[in-house]
């Protein structure tokens, strides 16, 4: 299954719907790309909702990571929304959940960008 | 399913669109096996880690280069031996992804996350062979 990626947008915050799986190749690249997109025009708080992300390998943590990074480069903040166990449980053997701000509350998750 | 071994070989060439079907036919021998479904994902996850590694880093895309898988399992074990044809590398000395400095690094997760997930794991370089990787997941029944 390809990747996809749709964003739509409440209050100042970017949602970046994403399905499918993240891995190197075309997975990484849609991310990249979406995230890249939003940066460029300045849309600098981005929420990734990874609640249909089927399956995420270790060139999409990568890829989060290098978002994360490029967003706070730009004076932005990049958050994570929605995880499935198993990509909590990536993230977490990774110690990358003491990295990112994870939320399972999409409204919660806005506020936190006030 | 009976408990003698059952083996499966595969070759590909050294390109990154063979890795759709190595998870496919990785798919089909988990569910042969008996796998559920975290061992199946993790065993999945583990074979394209490894093999992506082999493919880019061991052969450096190296269309002339094969990566030779090769699954044995049984109902009590899941079996997995990946070897390149590369000039291997220093794997005593792989960083880990999960110190301070190396945390907010885009890569270098992907043998972490293999040891992590299968029961036992190997690397070795085999002199003008390559590099073998070896893991295992065992199946245990409820």
């Amino acid at each position: 299954m390809s990747m996809t990626a749709t964003t739509r947008k409440i209050e100042e915050v970017s949602i970046v719907d994403l399905g499918g799986r993240i891995t190197i190749g075309e997975g990484t690249a849609v991310l990249k790309e979406a995230v890249r997109s939003l940066l460029n025009k300045r849309e600098t708080k981005i929420l990734l909702n990874l609640g249909d992300v089927s399956y995420i390998d270790s060139s999409g943590i990568g890829e989060l990571v290098s978002s994360f990074t490029t967003a706070g480069k730009q004076g932005g903040k990049l958050k994570l929304l929605n995880l499935t166990k198993k990509v909590h449980d990536l993230l977490s053997i990774t110690k990358l959940l003491a990295v990112f701000e994870v939320f399972d509350d999409e409204a919660k998750a806005i506020r936190s960008f006030s | 399913m009976k408990n003698q071994d059952s083996v499966i070989e595969l070759k590909i060439q050294s390109s990154l669109e063979y890795t759709e079907l190595v998870e496919n036919i990785t798919n089909n021998l988990t569910l042969m096996a008996g796998c559920d479904s975290d061992q199946a994902y993790f065993i999945e996850m583990a074979v394209r880690e490894v093999v992506v590694n082999a493919i880019r880093h061991g052969n450096q895309m190296d269309l002339d280069k094969i990566v030779r898988v090769q699954y044995r399992f049984n109902s009590e074990r899941f079996e997995v031996e990946v070897l390149d044809q590369g000039n291997g590398f220093d794997f005593e000395h792989l960083p880990d992804p999960c110190n301070p400095e190396n945390l907010m690094k885009s890569s270098g997760r992907g043998i972490f996350l293999v040891r992590s997930f299968m029961d036992d794991f190997s690397l070795a370089y085999i002199p003008n062979q390559g590099t073998e990787v070896k893991f295992t997941k065992k199946l245990s029944r409820p």
